[in-house]
């Protein structure tokens, strides 16, 4: 559309640095103008990608020096119970929590889906605990999951389920991590929700409407195709978040420690433990490629379904 | 047909009300932890078990503890030091790069934007390892650097600005272009005035996130000199963990400016974060 006034203009242009073209100047300033973004992702993700997939096959010590010992920690891992019980939680917790974060998400965003003064307000008070940090939310619900005193323990003796204990119970300390995360990033997902139900024109449903079609009609028929786009962007985020997202690391690193009995051990809090705590680097590191190789499949996925991040119809 | 009455106007109000009430149940469900945490800021030791939202006598004494007893001012301010520096320095690289990807035509355009976009879904955990070997040899342990430069570069923003700046009617620049002006020059006097709203939002969740991180601090400094309120208040826990008005008036100070941040700009942080999905 703008080709051929750009010709136009390029032609009025007196050219700065005689000996240069115009097409020159403009690609030597795309390069320069992309340069610290594209150097610094480089340097602190890139290489960082390449080198997760490769320290596995080395043995590091504190000192930073390098050995290969080939299979070595993968061998290890293979005999490691405490790998497996972490691929098992980390597995558990995102079966639990992704389809759990997508019900809430779009539940939120039709519960509040009209623009009014009293649904705008819903919204942010839905969306507050994405302001606070996830230490300060961890510590906040270890204290509200305290045995006996915490409030939440209060409650279900109230309920006749006195006893319970939310985060010392290997049976239920999954759960209730499960149940923090969705209470913290449902606001985040009902945002997004909302961002795809906006996109929905509103004749669908004033059509539907004149054909007699029902609320749970219109909503299986228009509002879930036409969010479709949303679907997967929401799928792929939360699952990604879900493996090997911060927010989960410094939640359980916080509010549980991965105990107790490694109930919620997940695979990325027995990286850093291995890392930081043991100073086994190789070994944590050919841990990680395992999920590296995990992410680059779920990248893929979201390349192969929305056409290379495109989601609209360019 | 067209007109079947499924309800009365009376029980459509009444689906309505129930309707709100729900969102209101669930939305003070929501919140109410946060409003404990403040509520167990200021009440004394003995009444912090107590179901009571309102304190029976409320004290400033854990605040003051907190801030006078604990190097607590000191990362308060090393948090507001990175924060900030990490928050310009990211703004002004991907308005430059978000402006190089939409607007200006080079060899390997294309590429490069797909790669930067595919490290969108990088996350620190899986690369942590890496990243402290990295960081290590560059010599950045324990220093700000450390703590600053890996925190700046991340896909989103870019992401963000470019489809921005290809919004924009491409007429603005033109006539700068007309007048002879610069690459840099379009830069600086066109684009970045054309971006203030954009600019403003990210700058909000740019300095939230930096305020809110935790697993890079803590992996990069280990010296209580630089730590951040994060990492300080994860601490604190270990050392006072039976004291949990200390612990909550430490986490009401960390938590209490970007709540504020977000009741002032609620609609722009909104704003954004609905439009990054799919726009």
């Amino acid at each position: 559309m703008a080709t051929d006034t750009n010709i136009s203009t390029k032609a009025i242009v007196r050219p700065r640095a005689p000996g240069l073209s115009a097409r020159k100047r403009e690609m030597i300033a795309g390069y320069l103008f992309i340069l610290p973004d594209a150097l610094g992702l480089l340097v602190f993700v890139g290489v960082p990608m390449l080198l997760a997939l490769t320290i596995g096959f080395f043995d590091v010590n504190g000192f930073g020096t390098f050995t290969f010992i080939g299979l070595a920690n993968y061998r290890r891992m293979m005999g490691d119970p405490l790998f497996w019980q972490c691929m098992k939680v980390t597995a558990l917790y995102v079966v639990l929590l992704v389809p759990s974060l997508y019900i809430a998400g779009l539940g939120l965003a039709l519960l509040v889906q009209k623009t009014n003064r009293f649904n705008t307000v819903m919204r942010s008070l839905f969306f507050a605990p994405q302001m606070v940090s996830l230490v300060v939310i961890a510590l906040i619900w270890q204290f509200l999951s305290a045995d006996k005193i915490g409030m939440l323990a209060r409650l279900f003796t109230f309920l006749g389920l006195g006893g319970v204990s939310l985060l010392g119970s290997p049976n239920l300390a999954l759960y209730t991590t499960v149940f923090v995360s969705v209470w913290f990033l449902m606001g985040f997902y009902m945002l997004i929700f909302l961002g795809g139900l906006q996109d929905i024109p509103r004749q669908y449903y004033e059509a539907a409407k004149i054909d007699g079609a029902s609320a749970v009609e219109s909503f299986w028929h228009i509002t879930m195709p036409l969010l479709r786009p949303t679907s997967f962007f929401v799928l792929l985020v939360s699952l990604v978040a879900a493996v090997a997202g911060s927010q989960a690391f410094d939640l359980i690193f916080v509010m549980t420690k991965g105990g107790p009995a490694n109930a919620t051990s997940v695979m990325i809090t027995y990286i850093y433990q291995q890392a930081f705590q043991y100073s086994a680097f190789g070994y944590a590191a050919a841990m990680a490629s395992i999920l590296v190789v995990i992410l680059l499949l779920l990248t893929g996925v979201l390349f192969l379904l929305t056409r290379g991040g495109r989601f609209d119809n360019e | 047909m067209s007109n079947v009455v499924l309800f009365s106007r009376s029980q459509v109000n009444l689906v309505r009300l129930v309707w709100m009430l729900v969102a209101l149940i669930l939305a003070l469900m929501t919140i109410f932890p946060l409003l404990f945490m403040v509520s167990i800021a200021f009440k004394g030791p003995a009444e912090v078990f107590q179901p009571n939202l309102v304190p029976k006598a409320p004290t400033w004494n854990n605040f003051v503890y907190v801030l006078t007893e604990v190097s607590f001012v000191r990362y308060l301010l090393n948090t507001f030091f990175v924060s900030a520096v990490v928050t310009v320095l990211a703004l002004w690289f991907h308005t430059m790069a978000g402006y190089a990807l939409a607007r200006l035509r080079f060899p390997g355009r294309e590429t490069i934007f797909v790669l930067i976009f595919s490290t969108f879904l990088v996350s620190l955990p899986v690369i942590i390892v890496p990243l402290f070997i990295l960081v290590r040899t560059m010599g950045m342990l324990n220093s700000y650097a450390g703590l600053i430069v890996p925190s700046i570069f991340n896909a989103f923003g870019i992401f963000l600005l470019r489809q921005y700046y290809l919004s924009l009617p491409r007429e603005l620049e033109e006539a700068a272009v007309i007048d002879g002006a610069g690459y840099w020059r379009i830069y600086w006097s066109v684009i970045l005035p054309l971006s203030k709203p954009i600019v403003a939002s990210l700058a909000i969740l740019f300095f939230l996130a930096n305020w809110n991180s935790f697993l890079w601090p803590l992996t990069v400094a280990s010296d209580d000199k630089l730590w951040v309120v994060q990492v300080g208040i994860a601490n604190f826990k270990s050392q006072y963990s039976a004291s949990w008005n200390y612990i909550m008036a430490a986490s009401t100070i960390v938590a209490a400016p970007m709540l504020i941040l977000f009741v002032i700009f609620q609609r722009q942080i909104m704003e954004s974060i609905k439009t990054s999905g799919l726009k």
